[in-house]
C-alpha cells in the first residue's frame, strides 16, 4: 500500500498521513508496516481480526422483537495513533477537568457559590432536567460525585484538541477499547512491541480501586456491586465484562432491597448479604421508584433512603446529570478558574448559548453554519446540522430557540480529523472521535488512550455504533527519539 | 453468591444437558431406522420423549423423520436451537463465574446452530453435524469440571445437569414401555434391537455390557438405567450425585429430604413392577413427580427465598 495514493480529503487533518503525503513524525513504524502490506495480507488481518470477535463473542446488544440481538463488534485493523508527549498534556487536561466539575456539583448542592459570585447564572442550575432536589446538602466521599467520566475529544482541521462533552452519567464504552486492543495483540503483535504502545489493560483494577475507596464502611474488602438493568440493555455486554474483570457481583434491581435498618443488602444463597459500593449502570429516574420514577421495575425502593444516611456509596452519584448538560458544558473553563485558579489545559469547542440575547442573535443569523444541540439529551439525538437540514427544519428550529432559549447551544461545524481506515481493499480517510475514560475517588486516573469511534460511511460524521459507526485501537506510542531527530537533519 | 445467579447457573446446566441429550436421541434414533421396519413408530417416539407433542401436532400432520427432525432442530418449545439460546442467555448473566472458555464454546454452539435446517435434515450430513453438537458440549463439560473450583456455583450447575439426566433417563424408559404396550406383535429380535436403541440413547450400551453379562432383555436394561449405583446417567446414579451436591450448599435441610425421597422410591421399584409395563409406568410417574419436586425444593431453599 502507497501511502501517495492514499486519498486525503482537502483542508482536513489526518492523523497519520500530511498534506504532502508522508507519514506524520513518530508513527514511522506504522507508515512502514503499511507500505509493505498489500490488500492479501489487511484482508488476512481482517479475517482474523473478525475471527477473534465472534469467538470472545463482542458484541453489542440490539434488542428487537421481543429478543436479543447480538451484533458483533464493527472493528477496523488500522489503529490511531497519537504520540504520548502530546497525549500527556490531554491526560493533565482530562483530570483538571473531572475535578473542577465534581466541585462544581457539591457546589450545586452545598451553598452554590458560583452562582452568588455570578459566574454561572443560577436559573441555568434551576432549570435543569437533571438536578435532583433529594441531593442538596449531600457530601459524599471526598466530594467526589462523578466517579467514572468518558469524555469527547475531537481534533478540528488545524489539529487543536477540543473537548465535545463530558459523559458523566453513565458513560460506556470502555470494554470495548479493552477488547480492541485484544484483537490488535491477536493480529499485529509485533508493531505493537515496535511503537511501544502504552498498556491500558489496568482500567477494572483501577475501577475497582476507586470504588473501593468510596466505601462508607472502612473495611479491608468492602462489598462492591455493579448494578445493571439487565440483559435487555445495550451495554449489558460491558456491564458483564466489566463485573468479571473486577471480580464484583453483577446485579439486577431485583437482586437488592433495602432492608428497615436503611442498609441494602443482596440476595445470596447463604441470605442478605450487606452491600458498601454500587457501581450503577441504569440513569438516576431508574434508581429508587420510592423517589423517582415509581413504574421502575430496575431499581431498588428505597436506595436514595440508604445512600442519604450515608450507608451506600453509588458511584455516579445521584444527581450528577446536573454537570452533564451542554449549556453547563460551556462554563466548564470558567469552572477551572473559579474552584482550581488554573487556566484550563483543554479548550472547549466554541459555544453559543441561546439564552445570551448577543449570542442567540449571532445564531439566529447564523444558523446554516452552525450545529445546534438540545441542552440535555445524549447520543446525538435532536441535534440539527445547519447545511444539511431542509429550509423547512431551518424554520422550525429558529422558532423553537426563540421560544425556549435555555434548551439550546450553538457550535461551529468542526472538521473531525481522520484516520486511515481498511475499506473495500483501499485505504480510504474516514472521520474519527476519541473517548478516553478519567477516574476519580481517593485518587484519579486517565486511561492511556480511548475508543476511537469512526464514521465507516464516507463523508460521515456519525460515529456512534448503533448507526453504523465502527472503532478502532487507540495506541499512545512512547515518542521515538531517533526517528524525529533522522527528519530534523 | 446471588440466589439469581445461582438460579440462572442451574438452569444453564439443564439447557446444555438436554442440548446434548437431543442431538444424541436424534442421531440415535437415525441409525435405529435402518434396523427397523419402514413402519416402525420410531419418530412419534421422538416427540413423546421431549414432551411437547401439541407443540408438534400444531405445526406437523405427520411424525415423519424429516419433521420430526425439523421440530427438534428448530422449534421454538424443545428444540437444539431453543435449548441453546437459553442456556446462552443464561451464560450470558452468569459467564463471569465460569471459565472463558466455556463462553467461547457457548457462542460457537450458537453459529453452528445458526445453521441452514438442511445440515440437519440432510441423512447424509447429519451425523457429521449432530457429532459437532455432542462435541462442543462435551468440551464446554470438560472446561467446566476441568477448572471450575469446587464451590456453589460448581454445585448449582451440577444440580441442574444431574436433575436434567434423571429426568430424560426416566423419559427414555418411559417412552420405551409405552412402545411395548402397544406393540406386542413386534418380534423379539426387533424388541433387542429397541432396548439396544434405548441404551445408545443413553450412552450406555458399553457400560451395561460391562455390567450385565445376560443377552439384552428388558427387565436388566430397565433395572440397570433406573438403580444402577455407577452409571453416571442411571436414575440412582444421578439422585446420588445431586444429594452429594446439596450437602455442599448452605440451608439444605429442605432440598436434602426431597433427594432423598426419589432415591428411596426409585431403589423400591421391584423386579414384579419391571415385568409389568403399565405397573413400570406408573413407578417412573412417581419418580418423576419426586423428581419435580426437588426442582421445587431448591426454588424454596436458594432461587426465589422471600
Amino acid at each position: 500500500m502507497d501511502l501517495k495514493d492514499y486519498r486525503l480529503s482537502d483542508g482536513l487533518y489526518d492523523e497519520l498521513v500530511t498534506q504532502s503525503g508522508r507519514g506524520r513524525i513518530g508513527f514511522g513504524e506504522l507508515s512502514k508496516f503499511l507500505r509493505k502490506s498489500d490488500a492479501a495480507s489487511l484482508n488476512q488481518k481482517k479475517a482474523a481480526a473478525e475471527l477473534a470477535i465472534k469467538t470472545l463473542g463482542i458484541s453489542f446488544t440490539v434488542y428487537s422483537d421481543g429478543e436479543n440481538i447480538d451484533r458483533q463488534w464493527p472493528f477496523d485493523i488500522i489503529p490511531r495513533l497519537i504520540q504520548e508527549a502530546e497525549w500527556r498534556r490531554i491526560e493533565s487536561g482530562l483530570k483538571q477537568r473531572l475535578k473542577a466539575l465534581n466541585c462544581f456539583i457539591t457546589d450545586v448542592y452545598n451553598g452554590r457559590n458560583i452562582i452568588k459570585d455570578g459566574i454561572v447564572p443560577g436559573d441555568i442550575i434551576q432549570s435543569s432536567k437533571d438536578y435532583r432536589p433529594e441531593c442538596e446538602g449531600m457530601r459524599p466521599k471526598f466530594d467526589v460525585w462523578a466517579h467514572i467520566c468518558g469524555t469527547d475529544l475531537i481534533r478540528d482541521a488545524d489539529g487543536t484538541v477540543y473537548v465535545l462533552e463530558d459523559n458523566l452519567r453513565v458513560p460506556s464504552g470502555v470494554s470495548y477499547m479493552l477488547e480492541n486492543r485484544n484483537i490488535s495483540k491477536r493480529i499485529m503483535p509485533e508493531l505493537i512491541e515496535r511503537h511501544g504502545v502504552l498498556p491500558m489493560d489496568d482500567y477494572p483494577s483501577q475501577l475497582f480501586d476507586t470504588l473501593c475507596s468510596i466505601s462508607p464502611r472502612a473495611i479491608k474488602s468492602p462489598e462492591v456491586v455493579l448494578l445493571t438493568p439487565g440483559t435487555f440493555n445495550s451495554a449489558y455486554f460491558e456491564h458483564a465484562f466489566l463485573a468479571q474483570r473486577m471480580g464484583v457481583e453483577l446485579v439486577e434491581g431485583a437482586d437488592l432491597m433495602v432492608d428497615s435498618d436503611d442498609f441494602v443488602y443482596m440476595k445470596t444463597v447463604e441470605g442478605p448479604a450487606k452491600v458498601d459500593v454500587i457501581y450503577r449502570r441504569i440513569d438516576d429516574q431508574f434508581l429508587d421508584p420510592e423517589v423517582f420514577r415509581a413504574d421502575s421495575m430496575l431499581g431498588v425502593p428505597g436506595l436514595m433512603r440508604a445512600w442519604r444516611a450515608g450507608h451506600v456509596a453509588i458511584a455516579n452519584a445521584p444527581g450528577v446529570g446536573v454537570a452533564d448538560d451542554k449549556v453547563v458544558y460551556t462554563y466548564v473553563p470558567a469552572m477551572i478558574r473559579y474552584y482550581l485558579s488554573e487556566e484550563p489545559i483543554l479548550p472547549n469547542v466554541p459555544s453559543y448559548l441561546c439564552s445570551d440575547p448577543d449570542q442567540r442573535q449571532f445564531v439566529l443569523e447564523n444558523l446554516r453554519d452552525l450545529v445546534v444541540k438540545p441542552a440535555n439529551e445524549s447520543g446525538g439525538y435532536g441535534m440539527y446540522i445547519g447545511p444539511r437540514e431542509t429550509e423547512k427544519f431551518t424554520g422550525k428550529m429558529r422558532k423553537q430557540i426563540v421560544k425556549n432559549p435555555r434548551n439550546y447551544m450553538a457550535q461551529p461545524i468542526i472538521s473531525l480529523s481522520t484516520v486511515p481506515t481498511w475499506i473495500d481493499d483501499k485505504l480510504d480517510p474516514r472521520h474519527v472521535d476519541l473517548r478516553p475514560f478519567i477516574l476519580q475517588g481517593k485518587h484519579n486516573y486517565v486511561t492511556a488512550g480511548g475508543l476511537t469511534r469512526v464514521a465507516l460511511v464516507k463523508g460521515s460524521l456519525v460515529v456512534n455504533s448503533s448507526q453504523g459507526g465502527g472503532s478502532k485501537d487507540t495506541w499512545i506510542v512512547r515518542t521515538n527519539v531517533a526517528e524525529a531527530t533522522a527528519r530534523v537533519v | 453468591m446471588l440466589s439469581r445467579v445461582a438460579e440462572r447457573l442451574y438452569w444453564f446446566g439443564r439447557y446444555m444437558e438436554r442440548t446434548e441429550n437431543i442431538a444424541r436421541l436424534i442421531a440415535v434414533y437415525s441409525n435405529l431406522l435402518l434396523d427397523l421396519p419402514k413402519s416402525a413408530f420410531i419418530w412419534d417416539s421422538l416427540v413423546k420423549i421431549t414432551g411437547f407433542e401439541s407443540e408438534f401436532e400444531d405445526r406437523f400432520a405427520a411424525a415423519s423423520e424429516r419433521n420430526v427432525v425439523k421440530f427438534l432442530f428448530d422449534d421454538p418449545s424443545c428444540s437444539l436451537r431453543a435449548t441453546t439460546r437459553q442456556a446462552r442467555e443464561n451464560a450470558r448473566t452468569t459467564r463471569d463465574l465460569m471459565p472463558n472458555e466455556v463462553w467461547e464454546k457457548m457462542n460457537e454452539l450458537h453459529y453452528l446452530l445458526a445453521a441452514d435446517v438442511s445440515k440437519c435434515i440432510n441423512r447424509n450430513r447429519r451425523h457429521t453435524f449432530l457429532s459437532e453438537i455432542i462435541d462442543l458440549c462435551l468440551e464446554l463439560n470438560g472446561y467446566l469440571n476441568g477448572s471450575m473450583s469446587r464451590k456453589s456455583p460448581y454445585y448449582f450447575l451440577k444440580l441442574g445437569r444431574n436433575i436434567e439426566r434423571a429426568d430424560m433417563t426416566t423419559r427414555v424408559i418411559d417412552v420405551a414401555c409405552l412402545n411395548l404396550i402397544g406393540l406386542t406383535k413386534i418380534q423379539e429380535a426387533q424388541d433387542n434391537i429397541l432396548w439396544m436403541g434405548v441404551l445408545q440413547s443413553l450412552n450406555a450400551h458399553q457400560m451395561y455390557r460391562q455390567q450385565v453379562q445376560d443377552r439384552i432383555n428388558d427387565v436388566d436394561v430397565v433395572d440397570f438405567l433406573l438403580k444402577d449405583e455407577h452409571f453416571p446417567r442411571s436414575v440412582g446414579y444421578c439422585i446420588s450425585d445431586v444429594t452429594r451436591s446439596i450437602k455442599h450448599l448452605p440451608n439444605n435441610t429442605l432440598a436434602l429430604r426431597a433427594a432423598r425421597r426419589v432415591k428411596r422410591i426409585t431403589t423400591k421399584v421391584s423386579t414384579d413392577v419391571l415385568l409389568d409395563s403399565e405397573q413400570l409406568h406408573a413407578s417412573i410417574d412417581d419418580i418423576q413427580e419426586k423428581l419435580s419436586a426437588v426442582h421445587s425444593s431448591l426454588l424454596q431453599s436458594w432461587f426465589r427465598t422471600s
